[in-house]
C-alpha cells in the first residue's frame, strides 16, 4: 500500500513547506477550490472513512450534521490531545508531517463553511507545538491560509491551543471546555458540538489522523479510497505497537489488518523470543485479548466481535514476564487520576477499583476482593457520564475474564511473583 | 502585574478566540513562565489580565496536571510510568532517581536542581522509558543514560 499519511516522513525535513509542494503537498487543496462545497462531502462520503480518534463515527454524516445546522460561524477543531496511553500514532503526523494535518483543515473548513479553525494539541507535545507554529506560519505566507487563500476568496485562520494535561480533554465536549478556558469536564448530550459546541455554535471535532486523510480523498477521488483496507470502514491506518515487540514503532497499514500480523509480521514479534501472553490492542481504554484471541481484523467493526475495540490502535504487547493484576492497577491509578470528578460512578469507582487492585497486587487482597472488583466495574458500566468511566469499568471486567486465576494467585499467594 | 510585552503578548493571544475567556489556559502558562510556578500572585496577574474573577482562573488552574502550584527545582523532570513504560522498566528509573539524585516522586530534590513528576503517558511508547527534562525530550531510557542526560542540566 502507498503511504498516505507517514509519506515523506523519512525526509529529514518533511516538516518544510517547501519539501511537502515537491511531493506533490498542497495540490488536493487547489483542486479541492475548484469544487463546490457539497461535492467535497460527497467524495468524503463516497470514501467510507470513519473518525480515526476511537469512536469510528462516519466523518461525513458528522459534517453534514454540522452543515444543515445554519448557524454560523461554525468552527473546525482538530483533536490533537493524544492521551490515550500506548497511543503516539498522531505524533509522526504533527511533527513531521504537519502540513498534510495543514491541507486537510482547510479543504475541511472549505467544505464545513468553517473560517476559524484550531489544532488542540495535548501539553505533553513541546516540540509538535513550536513545529506546527512553524508550519502554520509558512502556510499562511504562501497563502493557503489567511483570508483569500489561492485567490479564491476563501477564508481559513488557523491556529494552535495547548492543553494543559488533563487525558479527558480528549472527549470532545471536555475538549470544548477547554478550549472555553474551563476545567475539562464533557457536556451533556444532546446537544451535540455539531450543532451547539464551541461558543456555543456549530462545531465539528475531528481527530488528526482523520484530517490528514482527507487531501488523499480528494487526490484519488472517495470511490477509489473506499477500495483500500476493510468494506466496511475503509483507508489507511496508524497502528502503533510497544512492549515487548522486537520492533516497536508506528506503522502504517490498510484497516483491518490482522493483530497478528501487526505483532509478527510487521512488528518483528515478540522481543528476545519470548512468549506473548497478552495483548491491549487500542490503548489502555480498551479490553485486553489473550495470546489465543489475536487472529482478528483490527477495525471498527471486527474488533467489538473479538471482544475488545479498536480504541487509537495502540497495540500494546505484553509476554510472560509481565503481570497482569499490576497492568490493571496501574491503569486504574491512571484512570482515577485522570476521572474529572464530574460524575459519582466513575468518581468514586475508580477511587475504589484502584484501592481493591493495589491490595491485591501487594499480598493484601482478601477473600471476595474479585467479586467485589466485578460487582464495582459492573456498576460503572452504562452508567457514567462519558466513556472514561466504561472503559476503566472494561478494562476490569476483561482482566479478570481472561485472567482470573492470576487474581486469584495474587490473593492465595498474598504475593506477586512476576517480573514486570 | 504584567509587564507590557507579556500584556501585549496575552493580547495576542485574546484576539484568536471570540471571548477573552478562552485566552486562560494560554496565559496562565505565561504566568508560569514569567513566575516560575502559579503562585497566588501570577493567578491574580492572569485574572486582571483578563477581566475574569480570580476564582475562576484559581479553579480552572487547578484541574489541569501541568501548572505548577508550588515551586519548582530548577529542572523539572517528567517521566512518564504508564503500562508501556512500566513494562519496560520506569519504575526502576522512579527509585534511581530517588536513590542517586535525591529526588522523591512528585517532590523535589534537596539541592534544588531537580523536580520529578511522574507522568501519565506521554506518547512514547514506541520508545520507552521516557521522560521530558523542562520541554526537552528522551526516551529509550536506562539508568546509564538518565545519567549522561542530567549531567547537561545542572
Amino acid at each position: 500500500m502507498e503511504k498516505v499519511l507517514l509519506k515523506n516522513i523519512d525526509n529529514p525535513n518533511s516538516a518544510d513547506i517547501g519539501e511537502y509542494r515537491k511531493a506533490g503537498g498542497y495540490r488536493s487543496l487547489a483542486k479541492a477550490l475548484q469544487m463546490q462545497p457539497a461535492d467535497i462531502v460527497e467524495e468524503v462520503k463516497k470514501s467510507g472513512i470513519r473518525g480515526r480518534g476511537g469512536a469510528g463515527f462516519p466523518t461525513a454524516m458528522k459534517w453534514n450534521f454540522a452543515m444543515a445546522d445554519p448557524k454560523f460561524p461554525k468552527y473546525l477543531i482538530c483533536n490533537a490531545d493524544e492521551g490515550e496511553p500506548g497511543t503516539f500514532k498522531d505524533r509522526p503526523i504533527l511533527e513531521k508531517n504537519p502540513h498534510l494535518l495543514i491541507e486537510g483543515m482547510v479543504i475541511s473548513g472549505y467544505a464545513l463553511g468553517a473560517e476559524y479553525g484550531y489544532i488542540y494539541l495535548r501539553g505533553e507535545y513541546p516540540a509538535a507545538k513550536d513545529i506546527l507554529e512553524g508550519a502554520i506560519e509558512q502556510a499562511y505566507k504562501e497563502n493557503f491560509l489567511g483570508d483569500d487563500i489561492l485567490g479564491k476568496g476563501v477564508r481559513f485562520r488557523l491556529s494552535v491551543h495547548q492543553g494543559a494535561g488533563a487525558y479527558i480533554c480528549g472527549e470532545e465536549t471536555a475538549l470544548i471546555e477547554s478550549i472555553e478556558g474551563k476545567k475539562g469536564q464533557p457536556r451533556t448530550k444532546p446537544p451535540f458540538p455539531v450543532n451547539v459546541g464551541a461558543w456555543s455554535m456549530p462545531t465539528i471535532v475531528n481527530n488528526v489522523e482523520t484530517l490528514s486523510n482527507i487531501p488523499y480523498i480528494i487526490e484519488i477521488g472517495g470511490e477509489a479510497y473506499s477500495a483500500i483496507g476493510s468494506s466496511d470502514c475503509p483507508g489507511p491506518k496508524l497502528y502503533c505497537v510497544s512492549g515487548f515487540v522486537e520492533n516497536p514503532g508506528v506503522y502504517e497499514l490498510p484497516m483491518g489488518t490482522s493483530l497478528r500480523d501487526i505483532i509478527y509480521k510487521h512488528a518483528g514479534g515478540i522481543k528476545d523470543n519470548g512468549k506473548l501472553k497478552a495483548v491491549i490492542p487500542g490503548g489502555i481504554s480498551t479490553p485486553v485479548l489473550p495470546a489465543d484471541a489475536i487472529d482478528c481484523a483490527m477495525d471498527f467493526v471486527a474488533m467489538p466481535k473479538a471482544g475488545s475495540m479498536l480504541g487509537s490502535g495502540a497495540v500494546i504487547v505484553m509476554d510472560e514476564s509481565v503481570c497482569m493484576v499490576r497492568v490493571t492497577y496501574r491503569a486504574m491509578k491512571f484512570f482515577e487520576h485522570e476521572s474529572c470528578g464530574k460524575c459519582t460512578p466513575c468518581r468514586e469507582g475508580t477511587d475504589w477499583l484502584r484501592k481493591i487492585l493495589e491490595r491485591i497486587e501487594h499480598g493484601k487482597g482478601r477473600e471476595g476482593d474479585i467479586n467485589l472488583l466485578s460487582d464495582v466495574a459492573g456498576v460503572m458500566s452504562g452508567r457514567t457520564f462519558c466513556p472514561l468511566g466504561d472503559g476503566a469499568a472494561g478494562v476490569v471486567t476483561g482482566m479478570i475474564k481472561h485472567f482470573r486465576s492470576e487474581f486469584e494467585e495474587h490473593i492465595r499467594d498474598k504475593q506477586c511473583k512476576f517480573r514486570n | 502585574m504584567f509587564n507590557d510585552t507579556v500584556l501585549k503578548e496575552i493580547e495576542g493571544i485574546k484576539a484568536k478566540y471570540p471571548d477573552r475567556r478562552s485566552a486562560l489556559l494560554p496565559s496562565l502558562y505565561i504566568a508560569q513562565r514569567e513566575f516560575g510556578w502559579l503562585s497566588r500572585e501570577a493567578m491574580t496577574c492572569v485574572a486582571r489580565s483578563l477581566n475574569l474573577p480570580e476564582a475562576v482562573v484559581r479553579g480552572t488552574a487547578s484541574f489541569y496536571s501541568m501548572y505548577k502550584h508550588k515551586p519548582a527545582g530548577r529542572h523539572v523532570i517528567q517521566l512518564c510510568t504508564n503500562i508501556s513504560c512500566m513494562i519496560l522498566g520506569a519504575g526502576k528509573l522512579v527509585d534511581f532517581l530517588e536513590t542517586r539524585y535525591g529526588v522523591p516522586a512528585n517532590g523535589t530534590s534537596g539541592d534544588g536542581r531537580f523536580s520529578l513528576v511522574i507522568m501519565e503517558c506521554i506518547g512514547a511508547c514506541g520508545t520507552a522509558p521516557a521522560m521530558l527534562v523542562n520541554t526537552d525530550f528522551y526516551d529509550n531510557l536506562s539508568e546509564k543514560r538518565i545519567e549522561e542526560i542530567l549531567e547537561n542540566y545542572k
